[in-house]
């Protein structure tokens, strides 16, 4: 210690529309070191290692590379302070080829201003046989398998000579052997004194790389320990802290009923395998998992919206098919999408359009509008759902992320379902019409509705629910009670229970 | 409180942008006036109202289709054949109430064969009318050997006809115009064809079986064009394989100009009527003032540059003001509470 450190964050800031994505996020990483960042779904970690790659620009706050404050505006800038991340998502052009990934951007010139192509194929082919990766440098990206793009991903950033490197869960796609180079290179690079942000949800490997581990919660900064001084208990304990209660409302006493609905293993046979779940009356299960384990694949399958290959679905004991979205509505199934952005509103209609989607038929039963059945009906769902608007012919685009859910809460109970499937229901939206969703929630289940909700808030998940399932690489890793919920007992499930692929 | 006023501005812009084509429809007419005294009157409105029929009643197709995200560029070309099949059809039988039957039979026809390459094949809208225009318009030349046909006798009365002082082709106009407000405002199908345009994956997930609707508003568009067909055959008398050529692109600008966005989920009949009638006055005034045509299309040609920017500016200046209303305040304080 005692020196610069290599880059530090000091009181950053960063808001997005109606909420606060890092709040007074400071932590500095020592030069030749592996800093490990770790945090729930939505702490934060990938705002902040945008704002390091210049992607957003913080609010407030300064960042200092080797002790020099800079102003990283764009990804060009972050390249230039020799600053390179390995990105989560693989974003990639298809159609161009290895060496030419390499290079898009800084690709070298000729005497004559034009691109060296021979210099490119040459350097390229030296990378590849230097690092022992198997594919040439003419080879097609789409050619490549998620693995090698991933890999290709790390080799980009590494080659780079940057001093800054961040690896965004870099081992999410990569095999094992994979996992050995990677963090072969990276004590490499950490060798040659180069400062390395590394985000990961996996534990094992995070011992097995780290020199500090920093945990961050709700945008703001927990604790930096040396990774020799903590456990994974630790860890866990500060990633899900301590446990607010007026942010929820408190949970009546429920009484679930027979079986509404039942899956048994059910599978895609490529996102989920083997998913054996059931719901009651009146209950409200949960379904718990990091990103990508295959929650909200699971619901998509169940509602028609996406074909599954093997196992069935049950409603009421009988064996259903459910090939569409209309299946499922015949059913009694509804189910609010995770994203609803893409899945959920038509930004420029309005919200009387928007809620009274589903369910037309009501509207327009006599093959005409009823304008004042339809003004009505949905005047009275959206007070009960507790929509805040100037009026019903607003355009939902122009709405709150809470008042929208609220709109797709209402079109959604308007077709009258019995099994409701919530995916993320407080995704974006802020606490006081999170606590109006919560309460909309319990009453749904008072009502006699199943509920099934996926959330990756944890202590949303045990304030709301009866009983939850905790997924883990497309699969069930758990099945926990009441009494058993604890944040520490899911995210064991949801991370060690997946360690096996 | 803080939705409350980012809608109040939010409304504000959308309400001026949803009647400035109407008031740019009353500055025309007022200006028009103004700068020759023949325009302001009721032959010389009947005449555009004529003049401007058979685009029109294309446009209000385009306009559904637009609306949902789709577009058809073979109108002129199925106009053609449809018209010249109907034509025939007279020709052959004498019958004139099923000829106009023929047409617009044909018209759908062609529609849904549009329609089933879209939704079967997945194909865009753009391609697959494309290659229906190409085939349509071989169909029609082949049909007659590329030879018009002349003598159309009573089969004139459909584009030239005039019931109670009124022209025929603009009563089918009013007609027409009705029905698109019907089917847009008052139908599950115009709902459907509102959301899928809207947001297609989020029509999808609202249960809404998008290919089917897709296949209706081709077919609705269709029979529309089918009916232009009859009507423009009639009104010059002749049977022309060759007619209608571009016709769709002028449906097309009168649909964008009155307020149809080609982003989907966004137009109305009454706003197509207008960009019609908006297209057709300035026509009409152009030759008024004794305008070179040339000059005309060059035009032309600004003003939809013109309507078109304005359309996206007061757009995207509605979404910047979002925005900016929504930063301004600061987050809620609740939003700062630590949840877990």
């Amino acid at each position: 210690m005692g020196d610069t450190p290599i880059l530090e964050l000091r009181g950053i800031e960063k808001r997005f529309p109606g909420v606060i994505a890092l709040r007074e996020m400071s932590f500095a990483v020592r030069k030749g070191s592996v800093h490990v960042i770790c945090g729930e779904n939505g702490a934060g970690k990938s705002t902040l290692v945008k704002i390091v790659n210049g992607i957003y620009q913080p609010d407030a706050g300064e960042i200092l590379v080797s002790g020099e404050k800079v102003h990283i505006d764009s990804p060009v800038t972050a390249r230039r302070l020799k600053i390179s991340m390995v990105s989560q998502e693989l974003n990639y052009i298809p159609e161009i080829t290895v060496a030419q990934s390499l290079f898009l951007g800084e690709e070298p010139r000729t005497r004559f201003g034009s691109i060296d192509w021979k210099k490119v194929y040459k350097d390229t082919k030296a990378l590849l046989e230097r690092e022992g990766l198997h594919y040439r440098a003419d080879t097609k990206l789409k050619e490549l398998s998620v693995s090698d793009l991933q890999m290709l991903e790390i080799m980009k950033a590494v080659s780079r000579e940057s001093n800054i490197i961040i690896f965004d869960e870099p081992t999410s796609a990569i095999t094992s052997k994979e996992v050995d180079i990677l963090f072969k290179k990276i004590d490499e690079l950490r060798a040659k004194g180069a400062g390395i942000i590394y985000i990961s949800h996996r534990f094992d490997e995070l011992f097995r790389i780290a020199d500090d581990v920093s945990v961050i919660r709700d945008g703001t900064h927990v604790a930096t320990r040396p990774a020799s001084e903590i456990d994974i208990e630790a860890i866990i304990q500060m990633m899900v802290g301590r446990r607010l209660d007026h942010v929820y409302p408190p949970k009546p006493e429920r009484a679930p009923g027979s079986t509404v609905i039942e899956v048994r293993e059910l599978g895609d046979g490529e996102r989920f395998h083997g998913i054996n779940l059931h719901a009651r009356k009146g209950e409200i299960v949960g379904l718990a998992g990091l990103m990508g384990a295959g929650r909200t694949e699971v619901v998509r399958a169940v509602f028609g919206l996406d074909p599954y290959t093997t196992g069935e679905i049950r409603v009421h004991g009988a064996p259903v098919k459910i090939r569409e979205v209309q299946d499922a509505i015949r059913l009694k199934i509804a189910m609010l999408s995770e994203d609803r952005k893409r899945y959920g509103i038509l930004p420029m209609r309005s919200i009387l359009e928007n809620t009274g989607l589903v369910t037309l038929k009501k509207i327009f039963g006599r093959g005409y509008r009823n304008v004042k059945a339809e003004k009505r009906l949905i005047e009275s769902i959206s007070s009960r759902m507790n929509v805040k608007a100037p009026d019903l012919n607003t355009p939902i685009g122009n709405l709150s992320g809470g008042n929208q859910q609220k709109v797709m809460l209402a079109k959604w109970m308007l077709c009258e379902p019995e099994i409701l499937i919530l995916d993320e229901p407080t995704r974006g939206i802020d606490v006081g019409a999170k606590y109006e969703i919560y309460k909309i929630i319990f009453e749904l289940a008072a009502e006699g509705k199943t509920v099934v909700v996926i959330s990756s808030e944890l202590p949303e998940l045990i304030a709301v629910c009866d009983r939850i399932y905790v997924m883990a690489n497309g699969r069930i890793s758990g099945e926990l009670r009441e009494q058993e919920f604890s944040q520490e007992r899911i995210m064991r499930l949801a991370t060690i229970g997946g360690d096996e692929n | 409180m803080r939705t409350e006023t980012r809608n109040l501005t939010g409304r504000f812009t959308l309400l001026s942008s949803r009647y400035s084509i109407y008031l740019i429809l009353i500055v025309m007419v007022v200006v028009s006036s103004i700068i020759s005294p023949v325009f302001f009157s009721a032959s010389n409105f009947s005449n555009i109202s004529r003049q401007i029929s058979i685009t029109t009643i294309l446009a209000f197709g385009q306009t559904l289709l637009i609306i949902c995200g789709l577009i058809d560029l073979s109108a002129g070309s199925v106009l053609a054949l449809a018209g010249l099949l109907s034509v025939m059809f007279y020709k052959a039988t004498g019958m004139f109430v099923p000829s106009i039957a023929v047409g617009i039979a044909v018209g759908s026809l062609c529609g849904f064969v549009n329609g089933w390459i879209v939704t079967r094949f997945a194909t865009p809208a753009f391609i697959a009318t494309l290659a229906m225009q190409t085939a349509a318009r071989g169909a029609a030349l082949m049909l007659t050997n590329g030879q018009n046909i002349y003598e159309l006798d009573k089969f004139v009365a459909w584009g030239q006809g005039v019931v109670l002082g009124i022209p025929a082709p603009v009563i089918f106009l009013v007609l027409v115009a009705l029905l698109t407000w019907y089917v847009l405002n008052h139908t599950r199908l115009g709902r459907y064809i509102y959301a899928i345009g809207g947001n297609q994956e989020a029509a999808r997930a609202s249960g809404i079986r998008v290919n089917r609707i897709k296949k209706w508003a081709f077919l609705l568009n269709g029979a529309l064009v089918g009916l232009a067909g009859v009507l423009y055959m009639s009104r010059v008398n002749a049977g022309l394989p060759n007619a209608g050529i571009g016709f769709e692109f002028d449906a097309m600008t009168a649909a964008i100009i009155g307020g149809t966005s080609f982003s989907g989920g966004i137009g109305t009949a009454v706003g197509t009527l207008a960009g019609a009638f908006i297209m057709g006055f300035l026509g009409n005034i152009m030759n008024l003032l004794g305008i070179q045509s040339y000059l005309q299309q060059v035009i032309k040609g600004g003003i939809i540059v013109l309507a078109v920017a304005y359309d996206i500016s007061s757009k995207t200046g509605r979404k910047k003001k979002n925005v900016a209303a929504s930063q301004a305040k600061p987050v809620t304080a609740a939003t700062n509470l630590p949840n877990p």
